[in-house]
């Protein structure tokens, strides 16, 4: 085995306790490696470097790793544990995986979001695998009385070469546990790597084919009340009045309450994002009775602010596009004398709409408030942020307060805001007794922290020669626009705008799966193919000629992307796509993007099938640097695909008077079977760097490469999503541009 | 409130609910049977597909009172032992992501099976159509059932 030697402080990230039935638990801190951005450090607790992992040997050599991430559907609980696994030099067949609750002692950074969990737990799991080895080895040279150089190890086995002697990892455990802590520890060479690069299947697989109950809305307890809400039918209502008397004598119904879940005076946290902070709630016996019930409410409500409608985010979306804003994002050379000097200017518009997360398990949470402390348990991607909001609504100490995770049925972004969190601690409060609240798919959809709408407009200037001169771009969105200034192709112009605007709502916006790439790798990856036909080059070669630029020459510092590693993902999807053979029949679109620090570059076949363009395969080529579990990492990569189509084909939501237009899936339309690609097939790009995002990296770039495979196809560029709109009577039409 | 004599998973069960209480609601608040999910309410992701009598339906769309003296069978009831051919094949294959649907596709795919032991492509689109996968694991679930299928035949 080829070690490296890495120095670290390690001893505070490490604590070893002997385990009372025999064996040692190391305790190490899972995140200790990660370098957050000053943004995340604002919002990072200040027990972030705690001790929050554990990793127990048994003296029956069986590894239990406890895994403190939320499990949204990403596969961390798999393949974090995997790289513990692979440091430790176990069998991965003798390691048990385990969700841990949050807890206040010992598990601090729980958070799934940023696609970052890979990313910033890689070097701290590591050495927590590395140094238990260590341990182990240390206690059996001891125990041997055998110089540690000469032992080594082989799946939980520990050999003495010279005199034939083994010991088991569980043999010589719980002497480990009194081994002191090393101050150095040496890491694997990532080509000795026997479990990480190769596929594992999700751990809760079983339990979820058997239908086990895994989830949140999976959870009973004894004597337990289900709750449900009814919130304002419209962003900037109010509650005026409450008649409950007809639900409070349906049978079943114990209480028709009010709540306030921000209490005036509660400072709310970047995850208490909620407009409608009062609520009815209908607290009973079972769901069914309390759905009824639900419906029997009769509530006054009222407009306390502006209602918005559709039309009115478009008009002002739009307005804002003709407005120069006082200060450009990014200004690189002169752009104004660019396009003026330019032989051609290209200038193109793209929106989409807003767009709720849709998880198949709609909000919920169990909550058991009591006067001495607060159990609540669920599915949430935020669980130290949702203790301390709830502690403070209560007005308990955050001690008083636990939180259990339970596996999520899809977050997208969504279950980073915990607003249900908070409302179930307070239904339970105010009824004294366990609750599990839950949402109706329509209270799911209509009380979001929506994708916002989005507005953007893209100027180009090319020269004669068909060179790319000028880029200018103004984007706008509600709660922001959408742009990143410093990404492709800040770099590889020189004269380049980049001015932002943002429209305020009282319409609720948060992140969604790959927050603003979502939509700006559409609508920057579409007009570039639009500026690349207009300069007669093929959109393959344009681009890599604007990467070679970046390069060679970049212009300016701050440009947050590796110009050779997105020229090589576009590079890989081109020779294994055979891009640029004849292929009858067959109208090809590609699109490349980076994001949560990897790279992916998309091709799109699209034929022509009774009149209508069709999706024949998906080519998709990605760098996300060391790839942990490849075959959970094409279900990721495939899943991004497949949600990143179906949003820009299908879906979207609108408003009337503040009201969402959809409220379920008969109106609200998600990418089904029938729609989804018949072959994506996915190259990763071998080169032993840290691992980084994968959980959405493949979404942001497929809109555009279907786009531009579309317009190759039928002639007609879609600029606005959805691009079809498909009535109730499932009749299927381009929607006219 | 009425009383409704049902049997689900090969088991004789008894219910007090009223009789619109959807299959879906006594499968889990009152027979704590909750690996069938709610998802939409309307018939419209099925997450909640059962069986009656060997053909899927949507729970969260049926009166326990239309369910009569058909069996139920859940995803908990599939196979005895959790190793239906469809059950070894999600896993052979990996399907689930978050998992939250993966009980209803299941139960589809199995309902489709018990009519057609050797669908193709466009059948399975078909027949499975009526089960939204909010994560897109929708290829996985085809090479799924086709491996269970070649299994079966």
């Amino acid at each position: 085995m080829t070690l490296i030697k890495t120095t670290y402080n390690r001893r505070s990230f490490f604590r070893t306790t002997a385990l009372a039935g025999g064996g040692m638990m190391l305790g190490f801190s899972w995140l200790a490696s990660c370098r957050p951005t000053p943004e995340q450090v604002k919002n990072m607790p200040k027990e972030w470097f705690n001790i929050n992992a554990f990793l127990k040997i048994g003296d029956n050599g069986v590894v239990t790793i406890m895994s403190p991430n939320p499990e949204i559907g990403q596969n961390v609980k798999t393949a974090m544990p995997m790289i513990v696994a692979e440091e430790l030099d176990v069998n991965w067949d003798d390691v048990v995986v385990e969700q841990a609750g949050l807890d206040t002692e010992k598990f601090t950074r729980q958070l799934a979001g940023g696609s970052q969990s890979i990313r910033q737990g890689w070097q701290s799991l590591r050495m927590a695998g590395a140094t238990a080895r260590a341990m182990l080895l240390a206690a059996a040279a001891q125990r041997l009385q055998v110089p540690v150089e000469e032992l080594s190890t082989d799946a939980g086995v520990i050999k003495h070469e010279k005199s034939g002697q083994t010991l088991k990892y569980g043999e010589v455990a719980s002497a480990a546990a009194s081994v002191e802590v090393p101050e150095e520890v040496a890491l694997k060479d990532p080509k000795d790597f026997k479990i990480i690069g190769t596929s594992r299947k999700n751990v809760d697989g079983p339990k979820i084919v058997r239908g086990e109950p895994l989830f949140g809305l999976d959870i009973y307890r004894e004597g337990m009340l289900v709750a449900m809400i009814e919130h304002p039918p419209a962003f900037g209502m109010k509650l005026k009045s409450v008649d409950a008397t007809e639900a409070k004598a349906m049978p079943g119904i114990k209480d028709v309450i009010t709540i306030k879940s921000y209490p005036d005076g509660v400072e709310r946290q970047w995850s208490d994002v909620n407009a409608f902070p009062e609520l009815v709630a209908v607290v009973g016996n079972s769901t069914w009775e309390v759905m009824k019930a639900k419906k029997a409410l009769k509530v006054e409500w009222e407009a306390a602010e502006t209602l918005e409608s559709s039309e009115d985010h478009e008009a002002e979306l739009t307005r804002l596009l003709q407005q120069k804003p006082a200060k450009p994002a990014r200004r690189d050379g002169n752009p104004e004398a660019a396009f003026r000097r330019a032989a051609q200017v290209i200038e193109r518009t793209y929106s989409a709409p807003f767009l709720a997360h849709n998880p198949m398990e709609p909000m919920n949470f169990f909550a058991h408030v009591t006067p001495e402390k607060a159990e609540l348990v669920g599915p949430v991607q935020t669980p130290e942020f949702l203790r301390k909001t709830v502690a403070a609504v209560l007005g308990m100490d955050e001690g008083q307060v636990s939180i259990m995770l339970t596996r999520m049925g899809g977050g997208f972004g969504r279950r980073l805001y915990g607003h249900f969190g908070v409302e179930a601690a307070r239904i339970s409060q105010q009824m004294q007794a366990p609750v599990k609240l839950v949402y109706t798919r329509e209270d799911d959809m209509t009380q979001g922290t929506y994708r916002p709408a989005y507005k953007v407009m893209y100027r180009a200037a090319l020269d004669g020669q068909g060179k790319l001169i000028g880029w200018h771009v103004r984007g706008a969105g509600v709660h922001g626009s959408p742009l990143f200034h410093n990404r492709f192709p800040a770099g590889a112009v020189d004269n380049y705008l980049v001015e932002n605007h943002s429209l305020n709502s009282n319409i609720s916006t948060g992140a969604w799966r790959a927050p603003r790439s979502n939509f700006i790798a559409f609508a920057e990856q579409s007009f570039l193919d639009e500026v690349a036909k207009a300069a007669g080059k093929d959109p393959i070669d344009f681009r890599l000629a604007l990467f070679h630029r970046a390069i060679q020459n970049p212009v300016g510092k701050e440009n947050d992307y590796d110009a050779k590693r997105y020229a090589g993902v576009l590079q890989l999807v081109r020779d294994k796509s055979g891009w640029g053979k004849e292929m009858p029949g067959v109208h090809r679109g590609v699109s490349a993007y980076f994001c949560h620090n990897s790279y992916v570059a998309q091709v799109v076949d699209v034929a022509m099938k009774d009149n209508q363009p069709t999706i024949q395969k998906v080519w998709c080529a990605v760098d996300c640097g060391i790839v942990v579990n490849p075959g959970s990492a094409l279900n990721q990569i495939e899943g991004g695909i497949v949600d990143g189509i179906g949003h820009a084909m299908y879906s979207g939501l609108s408003f009337k008077a503040g009201k969402p237009d959809q409220s379920n899936f008969n109106t609200y339309r998600l990418i089904r079977h029938k729609e989804a690609p018949p072959e994506i097939e996915t190259f990763f790009v071998d080169n032993g760097i840290d691992p980084t995002g994968l959980g959405e990296p493949s979404l942001p770039p497929i809109a555009a490469a279907v786009a531009n495979a579309m317009a190759q196809a039928t002639g007609e560029r879609l600029y606005h999503q959805p691009f079809m709109v498909k009535t109730l009577t499932l009749e299927r039409e381009i929607r006219s541009i | 409130m009425a009383i409704f004599q049902l049997v689900v998973n090969g088991k004789k069960q008894q219910v007090d609910v009223a009789p619109d209480t959807p299959l879906l609601w006594v499968l889990r608040d009152h027979l704590q049977l909750p690996g069938t999910k709610y998802g939409c309410g309307i018939a419209q992701c099925g997450a909640c597909t059962v069986h009656l009598d060997g053909t899927a339906v949507r729970a969260c769309s049926l009166p326990v009172s239309n369910v009569g003296d058909k069996k139920v069978t859940t995803i908990e009831g599939l196979s005895k032992n959790g190793d239906h051919p469809l059950q070894q094949a999600w896993i052979e294959h990996d399907v689930p992501q978050c998992g939250y649907c993966q009980a209803g596709q299941i139960m589809n795919a199995a309902a489709l099976l018990n009519k057609n032991s050797k669908p193709t492509d466009e059948e399975i689109a078909e027949a499975m159509n009526g089960n939204i996968c909010r994560c897109g694991t929708y290829l996985r679930i085809k090479a799924a059932i086709k491996t269970a299928a070649s299994k079966l035949g």
